[in-house]
């Protein structure tokens, strides 16, 4: 015990030597309760109140199942090549000096800050078959804009902060004279690069790809322009709810919302575990 | 400055902002005028005119706020709370489901104005890419295999309804086989559309924007608009042989207007659709004016079109509980995603 | 080791210095080129381009057009609208974020974790079930459907349905900042200040606040880009009333199925440019806190 809580137990203070925690945390909590928490809560109810044959028949209908389909797929896709390129980047900005290399940097938050319907439609105009990109691409017969290549491009794009910004403060922070005593030792670069620099970078590659994955699947600006939305083949999730809260079907958009959270929730997690983990690695 | 002043003074900006809110002032009035989706263009100049002559008649500054979509989807807004003035939708039926659904407006708003509450009237045609590349000329060819239509979700859309009355229209007079071919003929349709928008607007930026299909099925008013909107020759209107008469009516919401204060004011703004002044506004955005004497004037922008009529379907009531209602014709035929 | 190089000498046979190694301490100069030239060339294509777009596509009916966008009625009331938005949102999130970081970070009780991902939760949402939650709650037929109509009040299809919504995605964004900035700076400043007599107003705002200012305004700049535009979840609730309840993002989408594009572009350039002047100020921040944090002794 020091002298600081021995003082508070003189001034009565019961547990906490800090003041303000009943009314902060009060607040938080009934904050958090208010806007999120009830009406969550109330989705659910919702849900579940739509019936268990409804919950079960809304499953299997195949135009849910396949906007479930295109969404997670072109999720994880993205996610992946964000990854990829995501390291790639981090690395180029960490340890390459080059011209504009601070201002490059920068950039990298653009997707996070651009509004997600300028991006929709900034995006689409590129890659339309009359676009500065899509004329090209389309003289090669890809034909990116309104198809599921035009998901993948848009949500490449919101997830592309979010490796590069994870991986980044690791990479920067990592000891280099691992990699000059590995390299006295006798390695290559490619194995010291796999070996010693990379191994390190998981948990952060693993959080940065869990990251752009989770917010993937619930976008919505970026993507409803430049997809073609058609049931089936380009329709997303959150749009299936936008078309069945325009129906009035709402027991039909509540269990697809019920069961996005879910997703949400479990990546969620996922995430913090990831975050832990790296915390542990880190300090470790 | 220490920070807690600086907080304090950039919470005096905000409250002093919010203070500066412009609120509508008791002298100005205003209308919310829920109308379908391809009719921005057409309430945009209407508006700006109607505003000109009131002020100049009443010396009164008004203000009239639109909303577009899908015409099921907006009766259902505003049968859900949207406070809508007055409303301009694609169809009676969806009026006619405010009127059933809540003690918005009487059941018998159709008869209190004239030409069953429509001050001007459409039709349906199809819109071609250049050169007409697939030969489309009428209904039958939109069966064919491997063809593309866009046309909107008549669940939400009142166009994409009279898109499908046009087409079993057609079917029963053509089909020669009664209701069953007719089913399979729009059966066959909508396994041809790849997408449905919710509104005609979005089926028209699906086709025209999107590249997306080979024919859209649309309101005469809108196809000539993306006519008029795009490049020249890039888009071909194309008149069926045989469509129908859309009747888009207006009505009062009487609930709101009783509430609000506004009857008279909005009395005046569906009046003024039927003035000579409103009649040419909707000519000049190829909305065909139910006065004999001004569509005469305008005839030819418009296509000649023979025309079946929603008295032909049995009227509206049946006809929405026949084909659009939970498990109705549409429900049986069509199968998106799979 | 200006190339990662340490170059080597060939040991004599006299032995006389120990042998230097040449050590792979980066990677060759042709793949360092090669992997720099492919990241500027996936950033080229995937920012810049889009940024470009933006602005050749508002000008590109020439500036006359692009002020007249800007300044018809319907798209000042967005603007205002949106402005409005922000100005409800971010105070009370940053209200919102400074009290959840407190409690966090100064305290321990249990269930931290699950108040941690409690927070994070609108991250991850979908902002259209962001905006459908708040249907369910105050649409006619939701919870206080009927309530609200018989006394009047509207929320959905109005702006105080366009404030929650945009209230429920940018809430985490002020305390996700706080919270591990706070927690890295622990206790011992507020405990010495309260040792020193000052109360616990005044800990907050002479000790507290000062140290995490920058922090604090990082979160802020973050909440309020969020909040301006945000597009999902006020599409659900907003009804699109042209001139009432469109929001700058929704009256973009409005131009833009409206075969208004060079329209549409130039409120999308408005909203660019604030994004960009965020990021540039949220640079500055950081070039800032790294010169601070060479000075500060933790």
């Amino acid at each position: 015990m020091n002298a600081v809580s021995t003082i508070a137990r003189a001034r009565g203070t019961k547990r906490h030597v800090l003041p303000g925690f009943g009314l902060t945390l009060g607040f938080t909590l009934t904050y958090l309760g208010f806007i999120v928490l009830i009406p969550l809560a109330v989705l659910f109810v919702q849900a579940a109140g739509a019936g268990g044959a409804r919950f079960v028949g809304e499953l299997t209908n195949p135009r849910t199942l396949s906007a479930f389909r295109v969404s997670f797929e072109t999720a994880f896709v993205a996610a992946c090549l964000n990854a990829a390129f995501g390291l790639l980047i981090a690395w180029v900005l960490v340890r390459y000096r080059f011209p504009g290399r601070r201002f490059v940097d920068a950039l990298i938050d653009l997707p996070f800050g651009l509004p997600t319907a300028v991006a929709g439609i900034s995006l689409t105009t590129l890659y339309a078959s009359t676009g500065w990109l899509g004329r090209p691409l389309a003289a090669l017969d890809i034909h990116v804009a309104f198809t599921r290549l035009g998901i993948l491009v848009a949500l490449v794009f919101v997830g592309l902060p979010f490796v590069v910004r994870t991986v980044e403060p690791v990479l920067r922070d990592f000891d280099r004279e691992l990699e000059e005593a590995a390299a006295l030792l006798g390695a290559n670069r490619a194995h010291i690069v796999a070996r010693v620099i990379l191994p390190p970078l998981v948990p952060a590659l693993l959080t940065g790809f869990t990251l752009a994955f989770a917010r993937a699947i619930g976008e919505y600006g970026s993507v409803i322009f430049i997809a073609g939305n058609m049931p089936g083949l380009t329709e997303i999730l959150p749009l299936l709810i936008v078309i069945k809260l325009e129906q009035f079907d709402y027991a039909g958009a509540t269990v697809i919302a019920a069961l996005m959270l879910v997703a949400s929730f479990v990546l969620l997690l996922a995430i913090n575990l990831l975050q832990g983990w790296m915390r542990r690695r880190q300090g470790g | 400055m220490p920070i807690h002043r600086r907080a304090r003074s950039l919470a005096a900006l905000l409250f002093a902002l919010l203070a500066l809110w412009p609120r509508p002032s008791a002298a100005e009035t205003s209308l919310l005028n829920v109308s379908y989706d391809p009719t921005r263009r057409f309430y945009a100049a209407v508006n700006k005119a109607f505003v000109t002559r009131w002020l100049a008649e009443h010396g009164q500054n008004v203000r009239i706020y639109q909303s577009h979509g899908g015409s099921g989807a907006q009766a259902r807004a505003v049968t859900y709370g949207l406070e809508a003035d007055v409303v301009t939708l694609a169809l009676a039926s969806d009026i006619d489901a405010i009127a059933a659904r809540s003690d918005l407006l009487p059941k018998d708003w159709q008869s209190r104005r004239p030409h069953n509450s429509a001050p001007y009237v459409s039709t349906i045609v199809f819109v071609v890419r250049k050169g007409n590349p697939r030969g489309i000329h009428d209904w039958p060819d939109l069966i064919k295999p491997g063809v593309q239509i866009v046309t909107p979700n008549p669940k939400t859309s009142g166009g994409a309804r009279w898109n499908y009355l046009a087409a079993w229209g057609y079917a029963l007079r053509h089909g020669g086989g009664g209701e069953d071919k007719a089913k399979d003929f729009v059966g066959a349709l909508y396994r041809n559309a790849p997408v449905l928008d919710t509104g005609a607007r979005g089926s028209t930026v699906t086709f025209v924007r999107r590249g997306i299909g080979d024919v859209l099925i649309a309101w005469e008013n809108e196809a000539l608009l993306a006519v008029e909107e795009t490049a020249k020759g890039e888009l071909e209107v194309i008149a069926p042989s045989l469509s129908i008469l859309a009747e888009p009516p207006v009505a009062i919401v009487d609930k709101v207007v009783e509430r609000r204060g506004t009857r008279a004011l909005a009395e005046a703004y569906l009046n003024f659709l039927y003035t000579p002044e409103g009649q040419q506004l909707a000519a000049e955005n190829y909305l065909r004016p139910s006065d004999p004497q001004i569509f005469l004037a305008y005839g030819q922008r418009f296509p000649k079109v023979e025309m079946l009529t929603i008295a032909d379907f049995g009227g509206w009531p049946a006809a929405q509980k026949k084909h659009f209602g939970d498990s109705g014709i549409f429900d049986q035929v069509y199968r998106p995603g799979s | 080791m200006a190339d990662g190089f340490a170059l080597a000498r060939r040991p004599d046979r006299g032995m006389s210095a120990p042998p230097r190694v040449r050590l792979p301490l980066s990677e060759p100069a042709l793949m360092r080129g090669a992997m720099l030239a492919l990241a500027l060339a996936f950033l080229g294509v995937f920012l810049v381009l889009p940024l470009t777009v933006v602005f050749a596509e508002a000008f590109s009916q020439g500036a006359r057009v692009y002020f007249a966008a800007l300044t018809e009625p319907e798209a000042i009331a967005a603007i205002r609208l949106t402005v409005l938005t922000a100005a409800i949102c971010v105070p009370l999130n940053t209200a919102f974020g400074l009290a959840a970081a407190w409690s966090i970070t100064k305290f321990e009780f249990p269930g931290k974790s699950l108040l941690l991902t409690l927070i994070d939760l609108p991250f991850s949402v979908s902002p259209v079930v962001a905006g459908l939650v708040y249907v369910l709650l105050f649409g006619l037929q939701g919870l206080f459907g009927t309530w609200l109509v018989e006394h009047g009040i509207k929320i959905i299809f109005a702006v105080p349905g366009i404030a929650l919504a945009t209230l429920f995605v940018t809430l985490p964004f002020v305390a996700r900042e706080l919270i591990p900035l706070m927690d890295s700076q622990g206790t011992t400043q507020e405990e010495a200040a309260l040792v020193l007599g000052a109360n616990g107003r005044q800990t907050f705002l002479r000790v507290t606040l000062p140290s995490i200012k920058w922090g604090l305004l990082y979160g802020v700049l973050l909440c309020n880009g969020r909040a301006i535009g945000e597009f999902g979840a006020v599409a659900v609730v907003s009804g699109h009333i042209i001139g009432l309840t469109n929001t700058m993002p929704l009256h973009i989408e409005v131009l833009y199925n409206d075969y208004a594009f060079a329209a549409s572009f130039a409120v999308a350039s408005l909203l660019t440019l604030m994004a960009l002047v965020t990021l540039a100020m949220k640079t500055i921040l950081e070039w800032r806190v790294g010169r601070a944090a060479a000075i500060h002794v933790h």
